[in-house]
């Protein structure tokens, strides 16, 4: 593979290729997403499960499930709290997430229950450092 | 040790991911399953298939040889066509299914499942000896469909090409080299496959890619013959099942009364009634199928079958499988469940096929 994948600096991200946005105008709340790298090992996302609004998330544990053409990736939120949202957009055009990973192809909108669990997460670099190399 | 194809720094230039298949280490996709996918059915995409497996039955007795172990009268098929056929063993179970084509001068050329390969020829030997020989490593196949696949392959190889009706096969000239092509395919689609000697495999490629043909891998292939419900062996077919239940009596001729291997469970199990039968089954909601869900009656605990295939069609936008119901339930119509990861997933049995290619306007 020679492709280069998109990590921009201003996300959190965890070693399983979530990211995580803190929402400017809620920083309460954070969206959700997976990384370039990972819509590009699933391929083509043709389903997503995901929780619904007001169910309760845990870092770190599956909360969803996320299928491409070839294979079926579970989905884990980078931080606990009470699902906000999910990205409704994706239930008809779940090539969102290939498509615009960071932005459009967003998954869920969480509250942040523990600010602490952020500091566990890695900065672009961090994130980086961990990929294979291509 | 798995066998490289003779395009692998082609597909890899393209950026193929790599899967291995049946010992062969296949492009499973390029760009994207689905777009390649879709580009089949919108306008052509080009395979390289050339792990299945290719063996000459040549002289005049090959076509009774054939006969003697294949299900299918080819004694009967015209020089210039092609049919698909099975081996079958002697309990009519189906142990390959097959393509043979019958060319001029009294040459046969059997396509068998890279997975049966060995087994195959083995059994070709057992009974033509000499006169069978294998030639897949000396040459490549490539598989040309969608509804502009016809001009593609028209527009490389020629005339010869454009005057081939369905099923028809012929030996063309393609600047010198013999290219062997056949208007058949695995996808539900119009189109053709064509196999050449490994030295001109990299021109042929180039060619139907350059007249628009898109590279497509093992995964849209995958995706593409479920649609048209076209079955794979190993999965939805195999030593186990018999062709009446999995809709392939087409594939079995009986009234010839020629002797095969299998024949005459086959009577048997022709003359009974079905206990199961291969169903079509479509998601009612969203949600995607795979080989080996469990099936089940609405509310049952015990599934009646499980999935032998299942996938998300790019072209429905939702999941379809096959199983071998019991045949009171192998009825266009009836409402069954399958257990996608414990979720039960509302699915409804169709007719065959999932997607019919579009008219031609």
């Amino acid at each position: 593979m020679t492709m280069d994948h998109e990590t921009p600096d201003t996300l959190l991200y965890t070693p399983e290729h979530e990211w995580l946005r803190r929402d400017e105008e809620h920083p309460d709340e954070a969206v959700i997403g997976i990384t370039d790298f990972a819509q590009d090992q699933v391929g083509d996302v043709v389903y997503l499960d995901l929780p619904a609004p007001g169910d309760q998330v845990t870092a770190g544990e599956r909360c969803g499930e996320i299928e491409s053409a070839k294979t079926v990736s579970d989905f884990y939120s980078p931080v606990g709290g009470e699902v906000v949202a999910a990205n409704g957009e994706l239930e008809e055009r779940p090539e969102l997430v290939n498509e615009s990973p960071y932005d459009e192809g967003w998954i869920i909108r969480v509250r942040i229950a523990d600010e602490a669990e952020l500091e566990g997460l890695l900065d672009a670099a961090g994130y980086r450092a961990q990929l294979p190399e291509n | 040790m798995l066998t490289q194809l003779v395009l692998r720094e082609r597909h890899q230039a393209l950026g193929a991911r790599f899967a291995p298949f049946a010992g062969w280490e296949m492009p499973l996709q390029y760009e994207g399953i689905v777009g390649e996918h879709n580009a089949v059915r919108e306008h052509a995409g080009v395979f390289d298939v050339s792990h299945l497996a290719r063996a000459w039955v040549e002289g005049p007795e090959a076509a009774g040889l054939l006969r003697s172990v294949t299900t299918f009268d080819v004694t009967a098929l015209p020089v210039g066509k092609a049919h698909y056929s099975l081996y079958c063993n002697e309990g009519g179970g189906i142990d390959d299914d097959i393509f043979i084509y019958h060319l001029p001068g009294e040459r046969w050329l059997v396509i068998h499942n890279a997975a049966n390969a060995d087994a195959d020829f083995e059994r070709l030997r057992a009974v033509a000896g000499s006169a069978a020989s294998e030639v897949t490593p000396e040459t490549v196949m490539l598989a040309v469909q969608g509804p502009a696949a016809v001009g593609i392959l028209s527009t490389v190889l020629g005339d010869g090409f454009a005057g081939l009706e369905q099923r028809d096969c012929a030996e063309l000239d393609w600047g010198g080299t013999p290219v062997l092509v056949a208007r058949t395919g695995y996808t539900g689609e119009d189109g053709g496959e064509c196999i050449a000697g490994a030295d001109r495999a990299g021109a042929l490629w180039d060619a139907f890619v350059a007249a628009g043909a898109a590279p497509a891998g093992l995964g849209a292939r995958d995706t593409l013959r479920l649609e048209a419900a076209l079955p794979l062996h190993g999965n939805d077919i195999d030593a186990t099942t018999h062709p009446y239940e999995a809709g392939l009596g087409f594939a079995v001729t009986l009234d010839d009364e020629a002797p095969f291997t299998g024949r005459e469970a086959l009577v048997e199990a022709k003359a009974q009634p079905r206990a199961r039968r291969l169903a079509h089954l479509q998601a009612q909601e969203r949600g995607v199928l795979r080989a080996g869900f469990a099936v089940h009656e609405p509310g049952g605990d015990e599934p009646v079958a499980h999935l032998t295939s299942g996938a998300f069609s790019p072209s429905l936008r939702l999941g379809i499988g096959m199983a071998y119901l019991p045949v009171r339930l192998a009825k266009p119509g009836v409402t069954l469940e399958v257990d996608v990861r414990g979720r039960a997933l509302p699915v409804e049995v169709v007719r065959r096929p999932f997607y019919r290619k579009q008219r031609q306007a």
